[in-house]
């Protein structure tokens, strides 16, 4: 079990109804915490429209977690082409 | 370099930070707040940064362009915070000997701010709703 730091920014804030908190979890990877924290806040947004950076460096969903991690899921940014407009 | 603050950005205080007596050229870009967005009258804007990562990724854009084009100097200033209507956003400004580096770099600094740096725009409108830009036409496209 990992205790982990998180960060929420824009609208994952708004819906987590937090800045940050600290989790406890089995999650291995950056993927299987979005979904356990998603199902608890009801995130509108799916891993398919972020990003996540874990200690401030993006890095992928596959990535295995390790104690005292921070971990940041991003939304897609006010002005880049945001990953559904194709 | 890169910044962000959460005050109004002065073009002349940052311009006189590219002041270079070998430099021929000063191509700025602003980034204003305007009052309408894809049909809906705007209020005013709120800005949200990841700051750490915000720097980190902004310092590396200015980074590369000053690699990739013959610049003297080159900066990026991004606003947090709620801003009004005619507010600057954004400023970036690139000193060259001559004008074609400082055409490309300004352009290639903004671009990329706006893609990659994660800072979170939240439109105001004045019938009174609010929302995340990206964030609300990934959510409608997911539906």
């Amino acid at each position: 079990m990992n205790r982990l730091q998180l960060r929420y920014y824009a609208q994952l804030r708004e819906e987590s109804g937090c800045s940050e908190e600290s989790v406890e979890t089995d999650a291995e990877t950056a993927a299987a915490l979005f979904d356990e924290l998603s199902a608890r806040h009801g995130f509108s947004l799916t891993c398919e429209h972020l990003k996540v950076a874990i200690n401030d460096e993006f890095t992928d969903w596959s990535t295995l977690l390790k104690d005292s991690d921070q971990v940041v899921f991003i939304p897609p940014v006010a002005g880049g082409a945001h990953p559904c407009s194709n | 370099m890169f910044e962000l603050t959460d005050q109004p950005i002065s073009p002349s205080a940052e311009t006189s930070h590219l002041q270079n007596a070998s430099a021929g050229a000063l191509a700025t870009f602003e980034g204003w707040v305007r009052n309408h967005n894809e049909g809906k009258d705007v209020d005013r804007l709120e800005y949200e940064a990841y700051a750490s990562m915000a720097m980190k990724e902004g310092e590396r854009i200015v980074a590369e362009a000053r690699e990739k084009f013959d610049l003297l100097d080159a900066r990026c200033v991004h606003r947090t915070g709620d801003l009004g209507i005619g507010e600057i956003a954004v400023w970036v400004g690139v000193s060259s000997v001559h004008r074609g580096p400082a055409f490309d770099a300004c352009k290639y600094i903004i671009d990329q701010t706006k893609s990659r740096v994660p800072i979170w725009k939240k439109e105001h409108y004045t019938r009174g709703d609010a929302e995340w830009v990206a964030c609300h036409e990934c959510a409608q496209h997911a539906g």
